[in-house]
């Protein structure tokens, strides 16, 4: 199917620019280096984090598939993991260390370096300057380091999965004291050092990313784009960029003190421990492992934040151009994503309800966290309202749009569970949690960020994806991950821990053998299908049907302004003005209204 | 060519065609924001501090007399940047190289005071061994030290290009954005020298 038989938007802009376009590449004094590789453009470099972004996610979904064959067949041998493996699959078997390597990295790797940098980095890159309208960042040099920091990031991690002792092993929050002692843990040696290097180098550059995104949407918005005048994904990748800026330097203090305590001999974490493997007793003392959590998870929970706002803010976009409605409740929305990126820092110890944590302490927590349902309610009344009585174009991206408000209300309801202390306690450290937050944040923003690359990669490339590879990688991705994750509820509440590669030792949860070899085998065929994403993606960059018309959508926001393949600059000529508010669909009788028109003397209020 | 035109004004106005408004130079913002997350991550370290210390086994140590006066040179610092920031918007340029200069080596003097406050404090005893007040000032203060080196990598690298003969821009923003820094980084050792003074 084509996207213009799903369409009817043409822009009447269209052919205005339309002429610019073989100027638009500027070709002169542009060497391969400096268009490709040390790039300033905030365009390339989006591509640069989402390429990037991709391989991470190729390979961290992997490791979830090699950890989830020992879960789901346990009783089986697969030679060729020796083949490729060696020690660390001895006899065709996943060892222990390697199945804690496996499922440390994954979450490491998917957490900051897919949904963080790759969809942080890769959205707030592209649509900033288009949808504010500036010719590029406040500093694209500070922009261009923010993507080679995160590169570096990638190759120590990288570089991780390659030494003799393994890789970090101790999972992705690396609490101590095992990830401070190199005896306890093989992957507390050098894996553990290089996770930390690797993730100081990924602070930087989020912290560098997110200033320039904070201060250019603060301060290089075109003439009339007043601040309620944006679009919610500026508003998002805004809060976002907050978010960052203020949590991630806190991981780094944590981050290290613990470097100290592994080698210097401090004891900020470590107190009383005596070590069985190597029958040693250490001398340190008075330290507060319980120290560390705190200040891990003082970014831990707005980092979740730092996940799924800039997918809200996409899904709202996508949403209101596709039902060609206006979004409901734009204020509503930017209150609640304020009301989030407040309560975000607020909030943290409810991942330590089980520390011994005061319980009256922890019943603030409680309050508080369950106060996060009122923003995320008022959300997700507002997307179903703007579907509501819309004229909906059934595009890939909207029904990943759509699919992400499913996945979120899913996932959101086990988080009022878990937010409670006294139902925490039991279900903490289960399949329970498991399936919460992988529902609620890992696999809808994985929807929000496919939404935003069928949406926006006609902007990018200038070329469609495949519509048809984008149903069937909609469809089956939506059922696959119900499949994966609804069963761990079940899982989970009858007790079923976390972070075990076996369970044949318990009678109790025999009854899960099928279950868990259903979720494996879906779980492998929900990879493959994004493998076909990938393929879909490269494929549609060279051979994609050619974008012909410069507002493929028929969206109001900026972007559509720009020739079909955009310059450095973005703009040929004049930057527009700005005269409207983002969301003009179906109004006086018209499908939309560009941001760019003045408001009619007869025009309705919205 | 089009584009050519377009991209131009950019270069020298970041505020791009839209600079209709006066507004704070978005480098400058930048700054402020960097600066913000700065004072995260030490305000991380001093929560920690402050949490750690209700715990039993915190030991504590004597304020070496030194760090009063590297506090008083980083203090004179300040308005050696500040007198460079001025001499440079009069233009004059060797002044300015001077200045510039200066507060680097008030800098290094700093630094090497901070030291010498250090090796006092290990001598007394105080290593890294253990997690009381003198293991966090190492880490802390150590952690100063490397943004006060920053600060200077930045002056030195100001100061030689302050020499060089076919740039005749006299843009204050780049100076001020330093300056601002520079100030943020005596700020802090001033509050984290308070810090350890009072919660003892």
């Amino acid at each position: 199917m084509s996207n213009e038989a799903v369409l009817h938007g043409h822009s009447e802009v269209g052919a205005m620019h339309g002429l610019h376009d073989d100027h638009a590449g500027h070709h002169h004094k542009e060497t391969f280096i400096t268009k490709y590789v040390f790039s300033q453009d905030h365009k390339m470099i989006c591509k640069q984090f989402i390429i990037t972004g991709m391989i991470w996610a190729i390979l961290g979904g992997l490791m979830s598939v090699i950890f989830r064959l020992q879960l789901g067949y346990p009783d089986s041998t697969f030679p060729i993991l020796e083949d490729i493996f060696g020690r660390w699959a001895k006899g065709g078997k996943i060892q222990p260390q390697f199945y804690y390597a496996l499922v440390t990295m994954h979450g490491t790797v998917l957490v900051f370096f897919v949904l963080t940098g790759g969809l942080s980095g890769t959205f707030a890159n592209f649509l900033i300057p288009l949808q504010i309208g500036a010719r590029d960042m406040a500093s694209p040099f500070l922009n261009m380091l923010s993507y080679w920091f995160f590169f570096l990031a990638s190759i120590v991690i990288l570089s991780s999965l390659f030494v003799q002792t393994g890789p970090a092993s101790g999972g992705w929050t690396v609490y101590p004291p095992l990830s401070a002692l190199g005896d306890a843990n093989e992957g507390s040696k050098i894996g553990m050092d290089l996770w930390i290097s690797g993730m100081a180098l990924f602070v930087v550059s989020s912290l560098l990313g997110g200033l320039n995104y904070i201060s250019t949407i603060l301060n290089m918005r075109t003439k009339g784009m007043s601040m309620t005048r944006m679009p919610l994904t500026m508003w998002a990748l805004l809060f976002t960029a907050v978010l960052g800026v203020l949590s991630f330097p806190v991981l780094l203090s944590g981050l290290i003190l613990l470097l100290f305590d592994r080698h210097a001999g401090t004891s900020f974490y470590l107190s009383d421990i005596f070590i069985a493997s190597t029958h040693k007793a250490l001398p340190n003392e008075g330290g507060s492992a319980i120290l560390f959590q705190h200040l891990f998870w003082f970014l831990g929970h707005p980092e979740v934040y730092i996940i799924i706002l800039p997918a809200m803010g996409l899904v709202s976009e996508v949403m209101s151009v596709n039902a060609r409605k206006p979004i409901f409740g734009y204020m509503a929305m930017v209150g609640s994503m304020f009301a989030i990126t407040i309560l975000a820092f607020l909030v943290w110890a409810h991942h330590m309800f089980v520390t011994g944590l005061n319980p009256f302490l922890g019943s603030v927590f409680v309050l508080l966290t369950l106060l996060i349902a009122v923003p995320s309610a008022i959300k997700v009344f507002n997307w179903l309202t703007t579907l509501w009585k819309g004229n909906i174009r059934f595009t890939p991206a909207m029904l990943f749009a759509i699919g992400f408000v499913s996945l979120f209300i899913s996932g959101g309801l086990t988080g009022i569970f878990l937010g409670n202390s006294t139902l925490d306690i039991p279900l903490h450290d289960t399949y329970f949690v498991i399936a919460h937050f992988h529902i609620v944040m890992g696999v809808s923003a994985f929807f929000g960020m496919f939404a935003g690359v069928y949406h926006w990669f006609p902007k990018m490339y200038g070329r469609y994806m495949n519509n048809l590879m984008g149903y069937i990688h909609f469809w089956v991705t939506l059922v696959g991950a119900y499949l994966i994750f609804w069963p761990m509820h079940y899982e989970g509440l009858a007790g079923m821990p976390r972070r075990y590669m076996d369970y044949r030792g318990w009678a109790s949860f025999n009854q899960f053998e099928d279950l868990n070899r259903v979720i494996s085998t879906v779980a492998m065929v929900v990879f493959a299908v994004q493998l076909m994403f990938v393929f879909n993606f490269f494929y549609s960059i060279f051979k994609g049907r050619k974008v012909t018309t410069q507002n493929p959508w028929g969206g109001t926001t900026l972007e559509w302004t720009t020739p079909i393949r955009p310059g450095h600059g973005n703009w040929p000529g004049e930057i527009p003005e700005v005269h409207r508010w983002a969301y003009d669909y179906s109004k006086d009788g018209r499908d939309f209204i560009s941001q760019t028109e003045p408001i009619g003397s007869e025009e309705s209020k919205h | 060519m089009v584009i050519n035109s377009a991209v131009e004004p950019y270069k020298d106005n970041p505020l791009g065609d839209g600079g209709q408004r006066k507004k704070i130079h978005p480098h400058k913002f930048t700054m402020w924001i960097g600066i913000s997350s700065i004072i995260m991550m030490f305000a991380g370290f001093t929560s920690a501090y402050i949490v750690k210390r209700q715990q039993p086994g915190w030991t504590d140590f004597e304020i070496p007399r030194v760090f009063w006066y590297s506090t008083a040179i980083i203090l004179v610092s300040s308005l050696s940047m500040q007198a460079a920031v001025k001499s440079f918007k009069e233009r004059a340029i060797v002044k300015y190289r001077n200045l510039i200069l200066l507060t680097a080596v008030l800098g290094l003097v700093f630094i090497t005071l901070q030291l010498l406050g250090f090796q006092q404090i290990w001598k007394s005893g105080v290593t890294f061994s253990g997690s009381g007040a003198g293991q966090f000032l190492y880490v802390i203060a150590g952690l100063h030290i490397l943004h006060i080196l920053g600060g200077i990598v930045t002056l030195l690298i100001m100061f030689f290009k302050a020499f060089s003969s076919k740039l005749k821009s006299y843009n204050a923003v780049p100076v001020e954005v330093a300056s601002t820094y520079w100030h943020f980084v005596d700020f802090l050792w001033i509050y984290l020298f308070i810090f350890f003074l009072v919660i003892h």
